[in-house]
């Protein structure tokens, strides 16, 4: 796969930013959020976004999934122009993102209706068991911690068998060492599923643990500044040299080498 | 008494018995001190209230009350919820609309009370009609302002999952918005319940408020008037507590802090 990456053949891309530009009208002032942003996508491909906070990584995520249509350019997937929010593609908010009014299991259900009532009890209980949810199936999530909060969130969105997930900073709200379990189990539901992910997040060594590529955004107007491969078999012993070096690079990229 | 410890058990009674008491004993001790002859003692009311029960009569004015709030109050929450619901969904019917409400909104329903006549004569209708009133101006506001108060968060998860705007009002909007629409509803039936004795009092000759005035113009039995009016206060009390247990039910309880 390492060379995959310098050879990316047009059938490989699941997803293509093509000059997408954002400008937002505030305050009769026109402010250019993001310039330019190409990006090509592979199947099944763990993409981070990183940047300084405000930079438009939020802004772009949203425009991946069709819930802003960009001021120019365009977002593809499947070659299929992005024209608003789909269901093959979900994406998972920071914090209350799940319904406070349904359970886990009518939560993970939410997106199932069209489903049969045994396929769709059957989808449930496979998600239950995949976020490690069990025992909590009639839970409300108010009797939830953060951390299951959102492996909830993250179940209701595999539910409905998407090709992509975008996920904007879903361990932004988490204290750290429920983060650092997150991504380990985040790793091993990508790794058994296989979806196309692609994470924003403020947290370096989020990106450099989790990531294929790290895209490094510029601040605002965001442009792509570099694109990093992170080319360490998972799981990353997070200690190792290898890791290091690419974590002393990424806060280099970013301009804080020095400084942190 | 630390405000923060815990009251013990017999403290939870004793204070609120206490008070009680120190009232009665107030009002006992004023009747007696002022030498009235019009204003009854608690325990002449005491006896009015047996006298009452005795006659048989009571359970019929209770029921009549009652019943014009049921019918006054259910109609305001049948028109009034959806109504607030579209108000708060649709931008155009909140501007059209608005207006008119803001305008009809702060007239008491006690104003009505010629006009409802005129409309209705006297009887039932009339009663029911300002009871009506009085409910469905908290229940619209309510409505309107859950809907409006709904997070998008929950908005964009709901077009996400792919549903239609009709299915994203009824799954997503409703339920988000009920623990509001709930509070508008408890603040409706407390005014519905002011509002009927004030209606009983001129445009019926049936139910509580009925009493209260006809107890004073046949005899001036202020006894019985007094009897009138406490109950009146505790039927608004049970109305009270027994609306909050709905506040219990699991898909409405996350709106309203009885989580520990």
């Amino acid at each position: 796969m390492g060379t995959a990456a310098s050879t990316t053949t047009a059938s490989d891309v699941k997803l293509r930013v093509e000059h997408v530009g954002m400008v937002f009208d505030r305050d009769g002032k026109s402010v250019s959020v993001l310039e330019d942003i190409n990006l090509d996508v592979r199947d099944g491909e763990f993409i981070c976004l990183v940047g300084p906070s405000g930079c438009g990584k939020s802004t772009l995520l949203n425009v991946m999934g069709g819930f802003l249509s960009p001021t120019s350019g365009s977002v593809t997937i499947d070659r299929e122009v992005v024209r608003g929010p789909d269901p093959r593609r979900i994406l998972v908010f920071q914090e209350r993102g799940v319904f406070p009014w349904l359970t886990v299991e009518g939560n993970i259900g939410f997106g199932l209706s069209k489903l049969s009532a045994t396929e769709r009890n059957e989808r449930i209980a496979h998600y239950v068991q995949m976020v490690r949810l069990h025992g909590f199936e009639h839970s409300y999530p108010s009797d939830l911690s953060g951390g299951m909060k959102q492996r909830l969130q993250v179940a209701r969105a595999l539910a409905v068998n998407p090709d992509i997930l975008y996920l904007d900073e879903p361990f932004g709200a988490l204290d750290s060492i429920t983060r650092l379990i997150m991504r380990e189990e985040l790793l091993r539901i990508w790794q058994t599923e296989r979806r196309t992910i692609i994470f924003v997040t403020h947290d370096i060594d989020e990106a450099v643990q989790l990531a294929d590529r790290v895209v490094v955004l510029s601040s605002r107007p965001a442009k792509i500044q570099d694109v990093l491969t992170i080319d360490i078999p998972q799981p990353r012993n997070i200690s190792s040299a290898r890791y290091l070096e690419h974590r002393d690079d990424l806060l280099k990229k970013i301009g804080l080498a020095y400084t942190v | 008494m630390n405000s923060l410890a815990k009251p013990a058990r017999w403290e939870k009674f004793f204070w609120p018995l206490l008070a009680a008491a120190l009232f009665l004993a107030l009002w006992h001790y004023s009747v007696i001190w002022t030498a009235t002859k019009v204003f009854p003692s608690p325990l002449s009311v005491e006896k009015a209230l047996a006298e009452l029960l005795r006659k048989h009569v009571l359970w019929a004015d209770i029921g009549d009350s009652l019943r014009r709030v049921a019918i006054g109050f259910g109609t305001a929450a049948f028109v009034g919820i959806p109504l607030g619901l579209a108000l708060g969904w649709y931008p155009v019917v909140q501007q059209v609309l608005n207006p008119v409400l803001q305008i009809l909104r702060p007239i008491s329903p006690i104003a009505w009370i010629p006009v409802a006549i005129i409309f209705f004569g006297i009887g039932d209708h009339a009663a029911v009609f300002l009871v009506f009133l009085g409910a469905f101006f908290p229940i619209v506001v309510a409505s309107a302002s859950g809907v409006s108060n709904v997070p998008t968060i929950f908005r964009r998860a709901g077009r996400n999952f792919g549903l239609s705007p009709a299915q994203i009002l009824a799954k997503v909007v409703f339920p988000a918005a009920l623990p509001q629409i709930l509070i508008g509803l408890r603040i409706a039936l407390g005014v519905a319940w002011l509002v009927v004795v004030a209606g009983e009092m001129i445009a019926v000759d049936s139910g509580l408020g009925y009493l209260v005035i006809d107890s004073r113009n046949s005899g001036k039995r202020y006894d019985l008037v007094v009897a009138a009016m406490l109950l009146i206060g505790l039927i608004g009390l049970a109305l009270d507590i027994g609306f909050r247990l709905i506040e219990r039910i699991r898909s409405v309880r996350w709106g309203f802090g009885h989580e520990s």
